[in-house]
């Protein structure tokens, strides 16, 4: 086993583990929490996919987008988690949630 | 890459700092335990060559989202809150592993290419191959800049807003002690005053719940 692979089954390691926060979290905090944790190992694969591929400058490229991507979303992912705080006292999104049926 | 057993230490340590935040009830540790995270992968980016995208990880992941996320655990509060998922928590750890095992081995052990492409400086790319994801970055701060006017903007709303421009209430109203005590202290003056305001019954109280003090 390589130092790739390694790396690879760490990426895929906190990919598992966001998701399954993503399944069991309710709190909207929380939930703003997970998403960065998937991105973590979703730029982790993206850097060693350029690493492996030779092309180091793309992985990097694109690793940067992803993290202004996701820090632009947990930004206003948290202004909204606010603003429901507020409104509906409470950060359960089970309780939030005004869809029946 | 030589350095297998430094990569294996890193790796544990952020997939077990992971499993700490997931099962963290308290919002604040969780957030630690996170910022923890982007330390350990900005170390594995460095060692994998990134170095640009390793510092911007660490000065945006480990500094900027924390600093995002603790003011907001200051806003809303560190609720222990962590009720019951919706999905039943063994159906969620067995389709997760499922899927992560089931990844890992399509992808292990990685392939490396033979004849890699000729490398191109991140410079070079960013600028001229894929300008397009610099002007989404460039809306993206924008959006982000607007979300963050959001914030601040509810915050002098609340501080302008209060009970002393109370006069008349309608609608719910919180039934606490201090604010039936607030509400008798106000004058008779103000109390015979025709003028009805509606407002929003949250509106007047600080950020631990408590009325504003000013009443």
């Amino acid at each position: 086993m390589s130092a790739y692979d390694i790396v690879l089954a760490g990426a895929v390691g906190l990919l598992g583990i966001g998701l399954y926060g993503l399944l069991i979290t309710r709190n909207l905090i929380k939930i703003v929490m997970v998403l960065q944790l998937l991105v973590k190992g979703a730029v982790l694969a993206l850097m060693l996919a350029g690493q492996v591929s030779g092309q180091v400058g793309i992985g990097q490229s694109l690793a940067a987008t992803v993290i202004v991507a996701d820090t632009m979303v947990a930004v206003v992912a948290l202004a909204i988690a606010i603003q429901i705080r507020r409104r509906f006292n409470t950060m359960d999104t089970v309780e939030v949630s005004t869809l029946k049926g | 890459m030589e350095n297998l057993w430094l990569f294996l230490l890193l790796v544990v340590a952020a997939i077990l700092c992971a499993y700490r935040m997931i099962v963290s009830t308290r919002i604040l540790v969780a957030t630690l335990y996170l910022a923890c995270i982007s330390a350990l992968v900005s170390i594995l980016l460095y060692l994998l060559g990134g170095t640009q995208v390793a510092a911007i990880e660490l000065s945006v992941g480990a500094g900027l989202v924390t600093v995002l996320l603790v003011y907001a655990i200051s806003v809303v509060g560190d609720d222990a809150l962590d009720p019951a998922s919706i999905v039943p928590k063994p159906l969620a750890m067995i389709s997760v592993l499922a899927a992560a095992v089931f990844l890992a081995w399509l992808a292990i052990p990685i392939g490396v290419a033979s004849r890699p492409l000729p490398a191109v400086s991140m410079q070079v790319v960013l600028w001229e191959q894929r300008v397009l994801d610099l002007w989404i970055q460039m809306v993206l701060i924008i959006s982000g800049v607007m979300g963050m006017l959001g914030i601040f903007a509810e915050g002098k709303t609340r501080q302008r807003s209060g009970l002393h421009t109370l006069v008349e209430v309608r609608g719910q109203v919180p039934q606490s002690e201090e604010y039936k005590q607030a509400m008798e202290d106000t004058t008779p003056n103000h109390r015979n005053d025709q003028i009805s305001i509606t407002v929003n019954p949250n509106q007047g109280e600080t950020q631990d719940g408590k009325l504003d003090e000013r009443v």
